[in-house]
C-alpha cells in the first residue's frame, strides 16, 4: 500500500519519514500520473498560495477529487487544511472544498504568535499530542457532517475530521507524532482492500464460495 | 495547557514550510503582490535589490520600517527583512514590527567585523548566508534557524552560489563518512562546535533548512540549486530586473517544484524575454564582493 504526499512546495519530506517510520511508502505527487495506485494522500504544511498556484497549474485537481471521491482517506496538516476547506475566512475560493468547515488563515498572527502546545485528541488515546503551530489556521465553523477531534482550551477548533478526510491545524510530522498517520494508514488498508465482509472483493482463500 | 511562543521547533518549522519554494526581493507593496501572485512563498522586504545596492555603493542599512509595513501589509505570506551582520539594534526594530523571519545579511554593509548577532536572544527567527559548512555552523550555533549559501548577489551569476551550495554538501558528506574519533579534529578545522558537527554526522544532513541564494536568474538556475541539494530558493536581482517579471517569477517556482523534469523546466523557459543582464566574477573587484563579508 502507497500513500501520496503532495510535494509541489512545503514539508512533504517530513511527512514521507512520517510515513516511513511505521512502515509505510510514501509517494511524492507533483504531477496527476504520480496519483495512480495510491491509497490516501497527505497534503503537508508550506506556503496555501503557493499551492494552489502549483495543483492548478498542473491539473492535480480533478484527479485529487477523484481520489476523494473514490473514498481514498485524506489529511491536510496547515496549509493542507486550508486546501481541503470549503470557506476560506478572507474571501479567497476554495480550493479542493473536500471539507465542510470555514477556516481562518494566519488565525493566530504572525511568526512570532507560532507556538507549541500539548493538545487533546480523544480518539488517538489519552497521550496529548504535542502540537506545533506556525502561522496555524483555526476552524472557525463546521457543518453537520463534520467530526471535531480536538479543540484549544478556549474552545477553538484544531483538528476535524469528515468521512474520510482529516485536517489538523498543527503540525504531527514536525515531532515524530506518527499517531494521526496510522489512522490514515488503517484507513487507507481498509480502502484498498475493504477485506470480504465488505463485499466488494472475495477473500482469497475463499473465492470459490464468494462467487457462487 | 501550557502554550510556549517562539520555540526552536516553530523558528525552525517555519523554514520547513517554505521549502521547494522561492523567496524573492521586493522593493514595493506592488511587487510584493507580483511576487505572491507567482507563486513565491516569502517576499524578502528591502529598499533596493542587491543589484541596486552594488550600483550605487555607500552603506546599506536595514530598509525604512513604512516600507517594510507596507510590505506586510500587501501580501498574506511571510516577510522578511534583512538587518546588518552584528546590528542587534537593526535586528530589534525589525522583531517589533513583527517580520516573520530576520536575513542577517552580508548584501547590507557590516556593523560588526567580529561579531554576528546573538540570535538565540530574540523570538523572531533568523537567516544567515556561509559559503561552507563550518560557516553554516558557526551561524546554527549562534541560533540561525534556517541557513543559505551566499552566492554572490546582484550578479545574476550562479558560479558562486554552485561553489558554495557544493561545498556544504560535500563537507556534509565528508562528515558522514569519518569515524566518531575524527570528529573533534573536524570540528576543530571547520571551526564549529562539536555537539554541531557530531549531529550533522550523525543525521547526514543539516539540523536546518538550507536554500541556495545569490545569482539565481533563470529557471534552469533554481533547478541547478536544487538538484545540488537545496532546499529552496532566493532570487533577488533575478526577477525584477528581467524583461517580464511576472513570468520570470512564475517560471522559476515552477522549476523550482519540478527541479527533475527537465520537460517541464524547457516548457517553463520558454519565451521569458531577457533574463537579468548579470556581471561575470571577473568583473568585480575582490573588494567588492559581497560573500566574503560574515566570518
Amino acid at each position: 500500500m502507497r500513500i501520496g504526499v503532495l510535494a509541489v512546495q512545503g514539508a512533504f519530506a517530513e511527512h514521507v519519514s512520517t510515513l516511513a517510520s511505521i512502515g509505510v511508502e510514501g509517494v511524492e505527487v507533483r504531477l496527476p500520473s504520480d496519483l495512480v495506485g495510491v491509497s490516501g494522500l497527505i497534503l503537508p504544511g508550506g506556503e496555501s498560495t503557493t499551492m494552489r498556484l502549483l495543483i492548478d497549474r498542473w491539473g492535480l485537481r480533478d484527479p485529487i477529487l477523484d481520489l476523494a471521491r473514490s473514498g481514498a482517506p485524506f489529511l491536510g496538516t496547515c496549509a493542507g487544511m486550508i486546501l481541503l476547506a470549503t470557506t476560506i475566512a478572507d474571501g479567497d475560493p476554495p480550493v479542493l472544498g473536500l471539507l465542510d468547515m470555514r477556516v481562518r488563515r494566519n488565525a493566530f498572527g504572525r511568526q512570532l504568535d507560532s507556538f507549541e502546545a500539548d493538545i487533546v485528541v480523544p480518539i488517538l488515546g489519552d497521550a496529548p499530542v504535542h502540537g506545533v503551530f506556525i502561522r496555524a489556521p483555526i476552524v472557525e465553523a463546521v457543518g453537520p457532517g463534520v467530526d471535531v477531534l480536538s479543540r484549544l482550551d478556549d474552545g477553538r477548533i484544531v483538528a476535524v475530521r469528515e468521512r474520510n478526510v482529516l485536517a489538523t491545524a498543527f503540525h504531527p510530522e514536525l515531532v515524530g507524532e506518527a499517531r494521526f498517520h496510522r489512522l490514515l494508514a488503517t484507513m487507507a488498508a481498509a480502502h484498498a482492500d475493504p477485506g470480504e465482509g465488505a463485499g466488494r472483493r472475495p477473500h482469497p482463500t475463499r473465492r470459490g464460495r464468494a462467487e457462487d | 495547557m501550557a502554550v510556549e511562543t517562539s520555540t526552536w521547533a516553530t523558528k525552525k518549522g517555519l523554514a520547513q514550510m517554505l521549502k521547494g519554494g522561492v523567496i524573492m526581493d521586493v522593493v514595493t507593496p506592488e511587487q510584493a503582490k507580483v511576487a505572491e501572485a507567482a507563486g513565491a512563498v516569502a517576499v524578502m522586504a528591502l529598499e533596493r535589490v542587491p543589484a541596486d545596492i552594488r550600483a550605487a555603493g555607500g552603506v546599506a542599512r536595514m530598509s525604512d520600517p513604512t516600507m517594510i509595513e507596507g510590505i506586510m501589509a500587501a501580501v498574506t505570506i511571510p516577510v522578511m527583512a534583512k538587518a546588518r551582520i552584528g546590528h542587534f539594534v537593526e535586528a530589534q526594530v525589525l522583531e517589533a514590527l513583527g517580520v516573520d523571519y530576520i536575513d542577517e545579511s552580508e548584501v547590507l554593509t557590516p556593523a560588526d567585523e567580529e561579531n554576528h548577532i546573538d540570535k538565540h536572544a530574540f523570538k523572531v527567527p533568523f537567516v544567515c548566508g556561509c559559503r561552507d559548512l563550518g560557516e553554516g555552523l558557526r551561524r546554527i550555533s549562534e541560533g540561525a534557524a534556517m541557513i543559505r549559501t551566499k552566492g554572490e548577489a546582484g550578479t545574476g551569476n550562479i558560479v558562486e552560489a554552485v561553489r558554495h551550495i557544493r561545498a556544504v554538501n560535500s563537507g556534509i558528506r565528508r562528515l558522514a563518512s569519518m569515524r566518531e574519533d575524527e570528529l573533534y579534529v573536524a570540528a576543530k578545522e571547520l571551526r564549529a562546535p562539536y555537539a554541531l558537527v557530531a549531529e550533522v554526522a550523525r543525521e547526514g544532513r543539516l539540523p536546518v533548512v538550507n536554500f541556495v541564494a545569490g545569482g539565481i536568474a533563470t529557471p534552469a538556475d533554481a533547478a541547478l540549486a536544487m538538484q545540488l541539494g537545496a532546499d529552496g530558493v532566493f532570487v533577488g536581482s533575478g526577477i525584477f530586473k528581467s524583461e517580464s517579471p511576472e513570468r520570470t517569477a512564475n517560471a522559476i517556482v515552477q522549476a523550482t517544484t519540478h527541479f527533475e523534469d527537465a520537460h517541464i523546466v524547457a516548457e517553463v523557459s520558454k519565451g521569458l524575454g531577457a533574463p537579468m543582464r548579470g556581471i561575470a566574477l571577473e568583473a568585480i573587484p575582490e573588494g567588492e564582493r559581497l560573500a566574503v563579508r560574515g566570518w
